[in-house]
């Protein structure tokens, strides 16, 4: 009877973790859509080309070599069904010899192949996160060739010290005194990482031609498509309940079953926080309820509660969501007025929300420290930033990673993809 | 005979044809044009940021009428398209020389 229960309880909790893989997958659908919305239609076929083809190869690189660096998964996925068990036979006593020592409250019990599809579509969140911010402007092929080097080396490296349990290239541990380095479910490893590497791809990029004027003016080129953007930001939100409900890595006992409730309960509230937070400051800003800072508040809400959703009250989950929705605003204004090109606000959503949901985390949990938070902060950014810096670089020298003036002004999809996103519209 | 070339706001159109068929006005041609006058076009905010739509979207009506009849359709356009602020667009009247239907080969005044 027990054994049963054990196995019911492995079955269930297996479920739970690919259905919220599930969920984190259709997130990319969210990038692509909100992505296409906030580019220019010449754009379009280009930015979802590059949507398709990061997530495809994320998938790939991470079974090749990403999950063997992270979590010592082997390479090419070789043992993952048997998990080191000699046969299925064995493997099913030794998961049931593993639940009676753990008992029926003990860790996590799941199917070490939902392991594996939970973190890999973590990997194409963080490569989506870039797309948006180099939209219109970089050479598809150069940035595929990045998301090869992104995927299989600089997001597995630093997952490797955070949730990978490792030494900093084998020299130290992400902590400070007593306390580790907490992200839940990846505020820091997985959204201000992949804001890192926008980050640095921007700058070497430079921006869109007629964005900033030669008196520092601001030119908006205004995004083609705001329903698909408002789409993108719904599915981007339904996503993140596997993103950080999955997160809890368990399902299958009353308390996790507690704490995947309130994980779901704080990152809806803060997504909402996220929202009101944005329009209230866009409406004071500039006058006017600004749709796309809605959208991007929605997501800085849910950025920022990724880092530690089971731990705040829903009024705290609220508030924070509402303080990313505000800080997201003055970011992205910022960032423009540094001249820094980031069409759809990812370095500001993913970046500088990261950082605020990673330093938030002490506020309500007892295991955290802001002295940890920062000093994993930093070893997050200096390590993605620079590695990415250095890739870039790299690419830029080699093949090249923006199309010309020329093309750029006929459109990405034109020069990149021979085709438009909506022939039979008229100009 | 008379061309009456119309600018309007396009939220005037339904009244301006529902004018123009009560004077019996019995065709007319609509096209949608973007232009500027006085207003010199208006801003839009963008992610804070402001910028120009200089061509104004505008709805062209062109009608052609006998002689006796202009300036009863001038009237009912400018009373029908008029809403009192700016932007309501202008009227230019010419003379058309020949006009021809095509099906039966009449032509000037039987022709419209």
């Amino acid at each position: 009877m027990e054994a049963q229960i054990f196995q019911l309880q492995y079955a269930i909790d297996t479920f739970y973790f690919l259905v919220c893989g599930a969920l984190v997958m259709w997130m990319a659908a969210g990038f692509s859509m909100l992505e296409a919305g906030l580019v220019r239609t010449k754009s379009t076929t280009e930015i979802l080309t590059k949507n398709i083809a990061l997530f495809a190869i994320a998938c790939v690189m991470y079974l090749l070599v990403g999950y063997d660096i992270m979590y010592d998964g082997g390479m090419l996925l070789a043992d993952i069904a048997l998990d080191g068990a000699s046969s299925a036979d064995e493997l099913v006593s030794s998961v049931l010899a593993e639940s009676s020592e753990a008992g029926f409250d003990g860790g996590s019990v799941y199917s070490n192949a939902s392991d594996f599809f939970f973190q890999v579509v973590f990997v194409a969140t963080a490569m989506s996160i870039v797309s948006g911010a180099v939209a219109e402007r970089m050479k598809l092929w150069s940035f595929l060739l990045f998301t090869v080097v992104m995927t299989s080396v600089i997001y597995p490296m630093e997952g490797s010290w955070t949730w990978g349990g490792k030494d900093v290239f084998g020299m130290f541990a992400l902590q400070v005194g007593d306390t580790g380095f907490s992200d839940f479910a990846g505020s820091g490893i997985v959204h201000m990482a992949g804001a890192a590497a926008a980050l640095a791809g921007v700058l070497l990029l430079g921006a869109r031609k007629g964005k900033y004027g030669p008196n520092g003016q601001v030119k908006p080129i205004p995004g083609a498509n705001l329903p698909l953007a408002t789409l993108g930001t719904f599915i981007l939100w339904m996503g993140w309940f596997g993103f950080n409900g999955g997160s809890v890595l368990k399902l299958g006992d009353i308390s996790n079953a507690n704490a995947v409730a309130m994980v779901f309960l704080n990152t809806n509230a803060a997504a909402a926080g996220g929202v009101i937070g944005a329009l209230l400051t866009a409406r004071l800003l500039f006058g006017k309820a600004d749709l796309t800072m809605c959208l991007n508040g929605a997501l800085a809400g849910l950025v920022a509660i990724t880092a530690e959703p089971s731990t705040p009250t829903p009024l705290l989950a609220t508030l924070f969501g509402a303080a990313a929705g505000i800080i997201v605003v003055y970011s992205i204004v910022l960032l423009d007025k540094l001249r820094i090109d980031d069409p759809v606000g990812a370095i500001s959503v993913h970046g500088v929300v990261g950082f605020f949901g990673l330093m938030i985390v002490p506020l309500t949990n007892d295991g955290a420290s802001f002295a940890a938070q920062a000093f994993g902060a930093l070893v997050i950014f200096a390590w993605v930033f620079i590695a990415s810096l250095v890739t870039w670089g790299l690419i830029k020298a080699i093949v090249g990673i923006r199309i010309s003036d020329e093309e750029e002004y006929e459109g990405a999809d034109v020069s990149e993809c021979g085709m438009e996103a909506y022939p039979e519209f008229t100009r | 005979m008379k061309l009456i070339t119309a600018i309007i706001k396009p939220h005037r159109l339904e009244e301006v044809r529902d004018a123009l068929s009560i004077e019996n006005i019995s065709g007319l041609t609509v096209t949608e044009v973007k232009g500027y006058g006085r207003q010199k076009g208006h801003a839009e905010l963008y992610r804070g940021a402001e910028y120009v739509v200089a061509f104004v979207p505008k709805i062209k009506v062109e009608i052609v009428v006998e002689d006796s009849i202009a300036s009863k359709a001038i009237d009912a356009v400018v009373s029908s398209a008029n809403t009192n602020s700016i932007g309501d667009g202008k009227i230019f009247v010419s003379t058309i020389e020949h006009a021809v239907r095509i099906r039966t080969g009449e032509i000037n005044d039987q022709a419209l």
